[in-house]
């Protein structure tokens, strides 16, 4: 049995008096999705800001490989395989394809103070990262990242992390803001991370693209663990209604018939 | 094929600022008649280009990193006074001069820059502070040590022939400066890795900065460039016109904003180039000298850049979305 490549053992959070997080365990693995699901304000941002460096832990620990670690700013969390890609995708839509995917670590050619970036190899690369994810319609390094769409755009940020050696893969409600074939195409494109080996963390209000995915779910509600199951566990009704806030569709029932008597 | 190419290329962030170049030219060729575009009639806007383009530069890499200086306004003065005083008014050689305006051009620019990037103070007002602080001290100092606003420099002839003469009797030698230190902006900024960090940084500070570039040091370089720059271009000026007043360059922190969004930065940052900023900087220049050669009162010529100036940045929105929403037709 290998340990998890990511695991939250007892983690609370609590920003001075409010308390967010409350003793969350979690085990990621690789090759695996884990979805994480709740209502607004459950803590999910808060939980994954944890994950990927954004925030320290009140208490409880981080453990990577079986072996403790701290994460002191976003970047030491990038350097040790933890990626995050966030809603819309690419942050930097005013710059084209290649030059986004290679920020900070541009290609160069030449010598001295006369390193030129070499926007042919970015290009390539770039390009050919994404179609190997399925993209085909991302021909052109050049096209600038904002001209994509919301679907590619997600897909160009998971290729990128992938590319960049992402262990774990954190995706912020990558579905939320997209139309029925878009999200279908970066479903598929997690797909292909799990395939990968990567251990995805998948947020999403959406309990069909959950189930379309995850292997195994985390229901938060109110910053607590109200739930963990693997897939095929429970039904795609008890999921929802969990997601609800612990309150069954019955409930919802009596609760709108009971305005409707007052 | 030829038409996709075409196309990509009016949405670089240039293609604006060379049609309003043109257009201003065409405009000033039919009013003005052809002496506009005589040699001498060149020199006389190449000169106000050359002064401004050298600023120009830097401050418009700050707005395509998310920035803005204004300090400039009296670094340029300061430029002018401290080698007229040191120089002019005390005998040290030009050399040493040389030295301490580039060394307060970096402290100024590190004061800058280092307030901009340490606190949540916009780099307008805290550049509005250094704008008036180097002024008052300008001023101040120049009183007390001269007991005027106003000093002469007579420079050894090297001094001259590289920083401050007229070539040919009307070509400013900064001319030269400016295509120069264009060739170095251009290539760094569009051809090396620093210029990516520096449209990142427009783009997102925070994601930069996780990119691993260092946001924090290239700002405040930025902010040195062009306090530098300032006050280089002061200096020159002193030595061309062998003398140095506290109070010229105010307008030019109009001057050169104008000519850098006329030249297709976008006010919010991450868009622009550097070939832009220079088309930019020759339209303005050429509307604010082509008027001497029409026939107009030369007062519309602040209509026509008032014009110009909220026609670019209206296109620049238009080429900024068509930019951002190119994609190749389907075959
Ligand atoms: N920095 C913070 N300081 C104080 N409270 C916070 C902070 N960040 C989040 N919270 C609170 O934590 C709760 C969970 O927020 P969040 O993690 O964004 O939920 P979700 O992503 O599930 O919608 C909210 O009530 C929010 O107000
Ligand atoms: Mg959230």
């Amino acid at each position: 049995m290998t340990s998890p490549v990511l695991e939250l053992r007892s983690v609370d959070k609590s920003f001075g008096p409010i308390d967010v997080l409350h003793d969350i365990s979690l085990k990621m693995n690789e090759g695996e999705v884990l979805c994480l699901l709740g209502d607004n304000g459950a803590g999910k941002s808060t939980l994954i800001k944890t994950l990927c460096g954004v925030h320290k832990p009140t208490r409880g620990s981080i453990l990577m490989d079986g072996a403790e670690v701290t994460f002191s700013t976003p970047r030491e969390a990038q350097d040790k395989g933890i990626a995050t890609v966030h809603q819309f995708g690419g942050t930097f839509p005013l710059m084209s394809i290649g030059r986004s995917f290679f920020v900070g670590v541009e290609p160069t050619k030449g010598w001295g103070p006369f390193k030129i970036y070499d926007r042919k190899k970015a290009n390539k690369i770039a390009v050919e990262a994404v179609q190997n994810f399925g993209i085909t319609r991302v021909d052109d390094g050049d096209r600038l990242i904002g001209g994509l769409s919301g679907g590619e755009r997600q897909s160009l940020a998971i290729a990128r992390a992938v590319h960049f050696g992402a262990r774990v893969l954190i995706l912020d409600e990558p579905t939320a803001a997209l139309g029925v074939k878009q999200a279908a195409h970066v479903l598929r494109i997690v797909n292909e991370a799990k395939r990968r080996g990567l251990a995805v963390i998948f947020i999403t209000h959406q309990v069909m693209h959950a189930m379309a995915v995850g292997d195994h779910f985390a229901v938060l509600i109110r910053g607590a663990i109200a739930a963990d199951f693997r897939k095929g566990e429970r039904t795609r009704e008890e999921i929802t209604d969990l997601m609800a806030g612990g309150e069954t569709m019955a409930d919802l029932e009596r609760q709108i018939e009971g305005y409707a008597d007052a | 094929m030829s038409r996709l190419s075409i196309g990509s290329l009016f949405r670089r962030p240039e293609a604006g600022a060379f049609l309003g170049m043109v257009a201003v030219i065409a405009f000033f060729l039919i009013f003005g008649g052809i002496n506009f575009l005589k040699p001498s009639g060149i020199a006389s806007w190449l000169n106000v280009a050359a002064n401004i383009g050298i600023i120009a530069i830097p401050v418009g890499l700050l707005m395509i990193a998310g920035e803005l200086d204004i300090s400039i306004g009296s670094m340029i003065p300061a430029g002018s006074m401290i080698v007229a005083i040191m120089s002019g008014h005390y005998d040290f050689p030009i050399w040493m001069s040389i030295i301490v305006v580039l060394g307060f051009g970096v402290v100024v620019g590190f004061i800058n820059g280092f307030l901009v990037v340490h606190t949540a103070v916009p780099s307008l007002i805290v550049t509005l502070g250094t704008l008036f602080a180097v002024a008052g001290l300008v001023l101040g100092l120049s009183v007390l040590i001269t007991g005027t606003t106003s000093v002469s420099i007579k420079a050894p002839d090297f001094y001259k022939a590289v920083f401050g003469q007229f070539i040919g009797g009307t070509y400013q030698v900064i001319i030269l400066w400016w295509f120069a230190v264009t060739a170095v902006y251009v290539f760094y900024i569009h051809y090396t890795k620093y210029g990516n960090w520096i449209f990142a940084i427009g783009g997102d500070r925070e994601s930069a900065r996780n990119a691993g570039i260092p946001t924090t040091k290239l700002t405040i370089i930025l902010f040195i460039l062009s306090a530098c720059s300032a006050a280089f271009v002061g200096m020159c000026q002193a030595l061309l016109f062998n003398s140095a007043q506290v109070s010229a360059g105010m307008s030019y922190i109009f001057n050169v904003i104008i000519s850098v969004v006329v030249g297709g930065v976008v006010l919010t940052g991450g868009f622009g180039s550097v070939v832009g900023i220079v088309f930019g900087t020759i339209t303005f220049a050429v509307v604010n000298q082509g008027i001497y050669f029409t026939s107009f009162d030369r007062n519309w010529s602040s209509l026509i850049i008032g014009v110009m100036l909220l026609a670019a940045v209206l296109m620049n929105n238009t080429f900024r979305s068509m930019a951002l929403s190119y994609a190749p037709k389907k075959k």
